[in-house]
């Protein structure tokens, strides 16, 4: 019988198209982008190579340190926001709303699945501050503050992408989780209620660790989507003011698309890969780690 | 996937729970307060995205964002979809995510049949090769793309973004369709395999229909993916008649969103909308779907 499904032309026929696909127009790419690490130049100028300059360049480049710092900052305060408050709302499903909790589930969940694009330009218009106030300042201005340039600064502008970036996908940290609270097993919680568990330490010492594989994936998926953010620090604030908010992925655009510099654009890319890497790397070992204690 | 919809009654409230209907109502309080703040949280923007589309260039002067339109300005939509270009933004969307659907689907159902089902030495090392796929950043391969694409011609028409976003869907894809395949016992394609069909006829006749919930949940995840990238369709789309709607709705707020806000609020609406419509009719399998993307990626 395993000659049936050790058919090797089945085989290459189903798996041959897509592997090629995927090494075509992946893996083929990411080994050439590693290759032009080496040179200098563009598709229209022609390619000069030059060692190791762009490697130098990457270190000793300002640009390189402030994108690389505010993407770490990004990813961890994004990060933590997403899964934090994700976590809080998949324990409101599931202990506070129980049954009810569909609607508010599917509503909260709403803005995950809508054009960064969009939301973004729905941003801007929300924290406006000149020629007139958007609404949060206008709700700032009304308790008796005074309105803030919010896209105008750098710190207060990164603050307006994490709160952003929070409040798209939260619904999507709280569903996920809540589908991992849904699969500890009910029987558990109700013997630790019989022993005279009280809300608190039932949450401390068994729904917490029971749920410590599902927050790490979530901890895994949501940083390697941080830090390789792009869409919406490009449309909300298109980097700035300057280059303030302007992680690795949008310097690395600017690098080859502005200034035509493959070879130092795909320098900045490959150190993204790396701390990519790195990231899921060490968050994958230590989730290992936790979950056999 | 194990989720359920609907979670087991816990009976979280406290043991001593009074019966006074007094103390009952106050302890519902806080969870009242944290639904309604999360609604509105939520539903709020979206509400005041909607009344600012219907607002005049004076009325946003002269009154607070918050208040209802003096005049309602439906022209805003008309102006929006012709001047933002939004028929063909829309097209260009739907030319470039069909074919890529289908594509991924059709090519990582069969790889993921392959990679579960069928037996061969280098499974797990294929499926780690595959899997390595989903952490790469699209900075790491747009560069050698473009030179390729630049230099056989195909720059300036849509084909890029549909091979990209194919090859980009494919990891993902044949991960989650092999994980679906694993529920199937492998006797049910050997059974149908037995009468002299060979098993590329069973895939397609057994278990491509086995699986087709399966495969609805992954273009649902891709759709989406597609539908809202921005980072390709910036560097294969930027031509005006190329533009996909992200890029067409970026573009239309560079030039005119500064001029005149009702018409931008308008196509952020139709945008939207459009999402709406297909979120209010399969919101519990799009919720499924993008959270076991999530948990198998």
């Amino acid at each position: 019988m395993k000659s049936v499904l050790g058919d090797k032309r089945a085989i290459a026929i189903l798996l041959g198209p897509a592997l090629l696909v995927y090494t075509l127009v992946t893996m083929l790419p990411v080994l050439w982008s590693f290759g032009l690490t080496f040179f200098k130049g563009n598709p229209l100028q022609g390619f000069e190579f030059n060692g190791i300059a762009n490697y130098q360049k990457l270190l000793g480049d300002s640009y390189v340190h402030d994108a690389f710092w505010f993407t770490i900052k990004y990813a961890i305060f994004t990060s933590i926001g997403q899964v934090v408050l994700g976590y809080g709302l998949a324990l409101l499903y599931m202990f506070v709303l129980k049954k009810s909790s569909t609607l508010v589930r599917t509503l909260v969940f709403f803005p995950v699945v809508l054009p960064t694009v969009a939301i973004s330009l729905l941003y801007q218009k929300l924290f406006q501050s000149a020629p007139n106030d958007g609404l949060i300042n206008e709700l700032l201005v009304n308790v008796g503050l005074s309105n803030v340039d919010w896209l105008g600064a750098g710190n207060s502008a990164f603050i307006v992408i994490v709160i952003m970036d929070i409040w798209r996908s939260m619904g999507f940290y709280g569903v996920l989780l809540f589908s991992g609270l849904l699969d500890i097993p009910e029987d558990i919680i109700e013997s630790a209620r019989i022993d005279g568990a009280r809300a608190w330490s039932l949450f401390r010492h068994i729904i917490l660790p029971m749920s410590l594989p599902i927050l790490f994936a979530s901890i895994i998926f949501s940083v390697n989507g941080t830090v390789k953010v792009f869409d919406s620090v490009f449309a909300l604030t298109a980097g700035g003011p300057g280059n303030q908010t302007t992680p690795l992925t949008l310097y690395m655009y600017r690098t080859a698309f502005q200034f035509s510099d493959y070879g130092y654009g795909s320098t900045i890319a490959l150190l993204l890969t790396i701390i990519c890497l790195l990231i899921t790397l060490v968050l994958f070992r230590s989730s290992r780690r936790d979950n056999t204690l | 996937m194990t989720t359920t919809p609907n979670a087991p009654d816990l009976r979280m409230a406290p043991r001593y729970a009074s019966t006074n209907p007094v103390v009952k109502l106050l302890k519902r309080v806080p969870s009242t307060i944290t639904i309604l703040v999360l609604v509105l949280l939520t539903a709020y923007p979206l509400f005041w995205m909607v009344i600012n589309s219907l607002k005049g260039k004076s009325d946003f002067l002269d009154n607070p964002s918050y208040a209802l339109p003096e005049v309602w300005v439906w022209e805003n939509y008309t102006k929006a979809w012709e001047v933002g270009n939004l028929a063909t933004t829309i097209t260009n969307s739907v030319i470039v995510t069909i074919p890529s659907l289908i594509l991924i689907v059709i090519l990582g159902t069969a790889a993921g049949f392959a990679l579960e089902v069928m037996v061969f030495k280098r499974r797990g090392g294929v499926l780690l090769y595959v899997l390595a796929g989903i952490m790469i950043p699209g900075q790491m391969i747009i560069l050698p793309l473009f030179t390729t694409f630049y230099n056989i011609g195909l720059v300036g028409s849509l084909t890029p973004l549909i091979i990209i976003y194919t090859a980009g869907g494919l990891p993902l894809t044949i991960f989650m369709m092999a994980t679906y395949f694993r529920a199937i016992p492998r006797e049910v394609f050997e059974a149908s395999t037995l009468d002299g069909a060979n098993i590329l006829r069973s895939f397609a006749s057994v278990g491509f229909p086995m699986v087709r919930n399966a495969i609805f949940t992954v273009a649902i995840v891709q759709f989406f993916l597609i539908w809202n990238d921005l980072l390709i369709a910036l560097i294969f789309a930027g031509q005006r008649k190329l533009n996909t709607i992200q890029v067409g709705l970026l573009n239309f707020s560079g030039e005119y969103g500064a001029i005149d806000y009702g018409p931008l609020f308008a196509a952020i609406v139709i945008t939207v909308g459009g999402i709406l419509v297909l979120y209010l009719f399969l919101n519990q399998r799009i919720m499924k779907g993008l959270s076991a993307g999530a948990v198998k990626g």
